[in-house]
């Protein structure tokens, strides 16, 4: 039976993209587009509120045979990706408006992301995991190279292309494997076929892992992510670290749970080993970056990677983990990108140099970008802490002891380069640079996203309960 | 229900800091009485606590249990014992000297007490958590105020402060980082999923339970120590330390080597040897002696600075030694000598800075050659050196005399060679904190120090308070021994218990 209630997520997404459309087409063309985000944002924040009443104790919906699964699990990250968007069509209304060209189609085109994302983590066969992943990274393809006066921008969405697309390519090679070796491309069937084991199969996962860790940006998979995220617009970088990272551990999880779980002393060493290799690389490189956005990139290279460890544990410890951490991940990534937004467009750039004085420029975004990014290293009391906790214990359980020095270790010697961020805010300012003291004004829905966002961490980090239960109600769902 | 004595001392500094948020930024005066307010608050609660600590009950008191997050099992507990009642206190008597010491802070005075009051908050929570979860979330809450003060207001003497304060936090977190491996394994170990807890009184249950294997606990161990010793400024992880004693402002200096090295200290007590005692005493000659090595150290480089900061913070790494050699002799007498030790110390030091801070805040200047016969013009300032420096040196009749002779007759049974050296260090102690007193108080009277007003007012206010613990427990140091004490009680099976486990001078085939 077609049961609709279970897609009225992605209906309802679908239709609010096409309302934007229409309205987009209906406006007069001086006209400066607002009206598009504002619908957007009540067209999502309506989304999500009814996305609430779909948890749910009975077993999932389904819908076209199965092939696609509205548990608590997918619903959890649904509603991780629509609190995304709706955080970031709010703090980018002004970089917006003075930056893009296209705003209309800009809306347009997050929506589709978002549905793209929302099919994935519904996905419960490779086609339908393909139609998402597509879908997603197609949007994310035009968006990131939609400023139209910065060269950068579409040398990253060249860049972005190029490698997606051969990542995609590699992806769809193994899914044809696994095809060949099972005869099936529903997780649940090919959970249970024996051929798996032969060379076509295990080629098969190898490459499909291959495939995630590019999307996810893992060492050593990881070269087109400081140029994509440096060029992309800010709000389109903010996606990329949180939603689109989000999405592709949502559905990565699924096909190692659901669809090779017989497979797992294979890829929990491998996975474990590219995350320890994320969590080192991606912490070293990112001390050198200049550039706050490029800087992000590597730190989102080593926040893969612990989350990674967590996967790497495979039971409901681990699930809850990553979901736990993908959470506060947003949060924090809101606030730091939500005050980066408000610079680029102030001071034109994202640079240390930029951000230089902003503690006196408007000491709310200061605190703000340091929380934030404090959680990202995992320094108490912010979310990043119980995040790490729940991660590593996860991983000691399984017996990775290993794993969890390499990530402390490397989790606090990121809060290096973090704090060459602080530092740049908090110094005193040289003779010359008195310019920078320059009281800055941010408008009032980035003042809103940027506090929500570091309330939330701080919350979270303090009393982690909420979060917690939420994960564990998600995660033991999953798959039933 | 009992009255929440222990929450109110914790959110009396974190609701003054909210609200100091809404104050507008040029209003000093509101800014410095809120912060005043709510340390003073936070001393008379304290100071209440104390006097109604019942030691014939001993345990832990004032207690409360609030279920916090389910599925890690960890509550909101707080509660104090015979050693962090007095750890409590010191908090209380040093969070009011850095206000008042602070108290002309003419740069974003906002940003300012905010942190402070923060920093203050975080020390507490330390101090007070019944609960490893929330103990690690108080125990962090230092590095971002920490930092950021000394970026803004921190000064560049020999090294740039931006410098000193990244070394100062990645340090610490370095540290930290290993802390948190050995607490992780701790809490996987101790009970099965699903039973899991964070909780002090139960990990200690786990432990006498024989969760802790023996080889768990040497291989553990120093994993903690790594942690807690790089806060406690142990050798030779104390480098850190003296650069960012110096770099600092002067409220900050006295937090840290008042208050926050105490932290390593006693959370080297509270994790450490409590839940791994095998491990502790595994390892215990090796950090005894690197503990005296410390002593010796940096009494000897004391000897050679010229900057006051530099002075008190190498004489601080000095005595953290000594408190380094008390806790880890593992007997009841050279531990509870730890404890007094540390609240002696944390006075002495935090006078030492607020009086070095007040003089440098209207000459800058804080090297010796430069300052000089500054008796012949500020009594109140001299008294205050003067009573900083006897404690210092270790006078009978102020507050650092009996807990150090405490910790010699705790060691000298045990580690004989070690405690001699300790003991010895005391003439070098003597020697560098006499000299001090000496050039900077009593030289020749110089023309340009007869403007500079002495202590008046709320620049006395550390003074009297500190002075007043000081000598107060100097002269009845049965106030806080017995406290101490009641504390100590109840560790005495442990050490009985390992009195006998090897070491590693035993295993590597030397003597026990």
């Amino acid at each position: 039976m077609m049961d609709f209630w279970a897609i009225s997520i992605e209906i309802a997404i679908t239709v609010l993209l096409l309302l934007t459309l229409l309205v987009d087409l209906m406006l007069p063309k001086e006209s400066d587009r607002r009206p598009v985000a504002f619908i957007t944002v009540i067209g999502l924040v309506s989304v999500f509120v009814f996305s609430l009443g779909q948890y749910h104790l009975s077993p999932s919906e389904t819908f076209y045979l199965g092939l696609f699964i509205a548990d608590n699990y997918s619903l959890f990250f649904k509603q991780l990706f629509i609190l995304g968007m709706i955080f970031v069509v709010l703090f980018s209304l002004e970089y917006t408006h003075k930056f893009i060209r296209y705003r209309g189609e800009f809306y347009s085109l997050l929506l589709s992301a978002l549905l793209g994302m929302c099919v994935m983590a519904s996905a419960n066969d490779f086609i339908t995991l393909f139609v998402g992943l597509e879908l997603m990274t197609i949007s994310f393809y035009i968006l990131v190279g939609f400023r139209m006066d910065k060269a950068e921008s579409s040398e990253a969405a060249v860049k972005y292309l190029l490698v997606g697309s051969g990542s995609t390519a590699v992806m769809l090679y193994g899914v044809s494997l696994i095809y060949g070796a099972t005869g099936s491309l529903d997780f649940v069937t090919i959970c249970r076929n024996i051929h798996l084991f032969y060379a076509a199969g295990l080629a098969g996962v190898v490459l499909i892992m291959a495939g995630f860790f590019f999307k996810l940006s893992a060492i050593p998979f990881h070269m087109w992510a400081p140029d994509v995220y440096e060029g992309a617009p800010t709000p389109i970088t903010a996606l990329l670290a949180m939603s689109s990272k989000a999405a592709g551990l949502a559905v990565f999880m699924r096909v190692l749970y659901v669809a090779f779980p017989i497979l797992g002393t294979y890829w929990m060493t491998l996975l474990a080993v590219i995350s320890a290799l994320s969590m080192i690389g991606g912490n070293i490189m990112a001390m050198k970056q200049k550039d706050v956005k490029r800087m992000m990139a590597y730190s989102s290279i080593a926040q893969a990677g612990y989350m990674m460890a967590a996967m790497a544990s495979a039971d409901y410890a681990g699930i809850k983990a990553v979901m736990f951490y993908a959470t506060l991940y947003l949060f924090a990534n809101v606030g730091a990108f939500a005050v980066l937004s408000v610079v680029e467009e102030e001071r034109g750039g994202t640079t240390h140099g930029h951000l230089t004085g902003l503690s006196e420029a408007s000491p709310m975004l200061a605190a703000v970008m340091t929380i934030s990014l404090v959680s990202m290293a995992g320094v108490p009391p912010t979310a990043g802490f119980a995040g790490k906790i729940y991660i590593f214990t996860a991983a000691v359980d399984y017996g990775y002891v290993w794993l969890a020095f390499v990530g402390f270790i490397m989790s606090m010697m990121s809060i290096y380069y973090y704090l060459l961020v602080v530092r740049a805010m908090y110094r005193d300012l040289e003779q010359k640079e008195t310019e920078c003291a320059r009281s800055i004004a941010p408008p009032f829905s980035v003042r809103i996203t940027a506090l929500l966002s570091a309330a939330a961490t701080l919350v979270v980090g303090v009393w982690p309960d909420f979060l917690a239960k939420a994960t564990n109600f998600a995660s033991q769902t999953f798959m039933r | 229900m009992e009255f929440p004595l222990l929450s109110t001392i914790l959110l009396a500094p974190l609701v003054a800091a909210f609200a100091l948020c809404f104050v507008p930024k040029d209003d000093r005066e509101t800014i410095r009485r809120g912060a005043a307010f709510a340390t003073i608050f936070m001393l008379c609660m304290t100071v209440y606590a104390f006097f109604n600590f019942d030691t014939l009950e001993g345990g832990v008191q004032f207690v409360e249990k609030i279920p916090w997050v389910e599925d890690l099992g960890v509550c909101y507990s707080v509660g104090v014992d015979g050693i962090s009642m007095p750890l409590l206190l010191l908090v209380g008597v040093i969070g009011i000297s850095a206000v008042y010491t602070s108290w002309n802070t003419e740069k974003r005075p906002k940003e300012f007490f905010i942190l402070l009051l923060l920093l203050i908050a975080g020390v507490t929570g330390t101090f007070i958590a019944q609960d490893l979860f929330l103990f690690l979330l108080s125990y962090e809450l230092f590095v971002i105020p920490v930092f950021i003060m000394v970026l803004v207001w921190g000064s560049t003497k020999r090294l740039p402060k931006e410098f000193v304060g990244m070394k100062f936090i990645v340090f610490l977190l370095m540290g930290s980082a290993f802390m948190l491996v050995g607490v992780v394994m701790l809490y996987v170990n101790a009970y099965p999923a699903g039973e899991r807890t964070f909780d002090f009184a139960a990990l200690r249950m786990a432990g006498e339970m024989g969760h802790f294997s023996d080889s768990f606990q040497i291989s553990t161990f120093p994993l903690l120590l790594l942690g807690f010793g790089s806060l406690l400024s142990m050798f030779p992880f104390h480098s850190w330390s003296p650069d960012g004693h110096a770099a600092a402002p002067t409220a900050v200096s006295m937090i840290h080597a008042g208050i926050l090295k105490k932290l390593g200290a006693y959370g080297l007590i509270r994790v450490g040897v409590l839940l791994l005692p095998v491990g502790a005493k595994y390892w215990s000659p090796l950090i005894v002696t690197t503990a005296v090595m410390g002593v010796l150290y940096a009494a000897y480089i004391v000897m050679a600075q010229k900057d006051l900061k530099y002075i008190i913070g190498y004489s601080s790494v000095s005595h953290m030694g000594y408190i380094l050699l008390g806790i880890m002799t593992l007997n009841a007498t050279s531990v509870s000598g730890a404890v007094a030790n540390m609240v002696a110390h944390g006075m002495m030091t935090a006078l030492f800075f607020s009086q070095i801070g007040y003089i440098y805040e209207r000459t800058h200047l804080r090297s010796i050659p430069e300052l000089r016969g500054l008796a012949h013009y500020m009594p109140h300032l001299t008294i205050g050196f003067m009573l900083a420096g006897m404690t210092s040196l270790g006078l009978p009749g102020l507050i650092e005399f009996l807990p150090e002779f405490t910790i010699f007759v705790g060691t000298f049974g045990v580690y004989p060679v070690q405690a001699l050296i300790a003991i010895f260090v005391i003439v070098f102690t003597a020697l560098y904190v006499l000299r001090l007193l000496a050039t900077l108080l009593f030289g020749p009277a110089d023309e340009k120090y007869a403007e500079i007003p002495d202590e008046q007012g709320a620049s006395m206010v550390p003074l009297l308070v500190l002075g007043a613990f000081i000598v107060g427990f100097g002269l009845f140091p049965s106030l806080l021994m017995n406290v101490i004490n009641c504390g100590i009680e109840p560790l005495a099976p442990v050490f009985e218990q390992i009195a006998n486990a090897p070491t590693m001078m035993g295993t590597m085939g030397g003597v026990r």
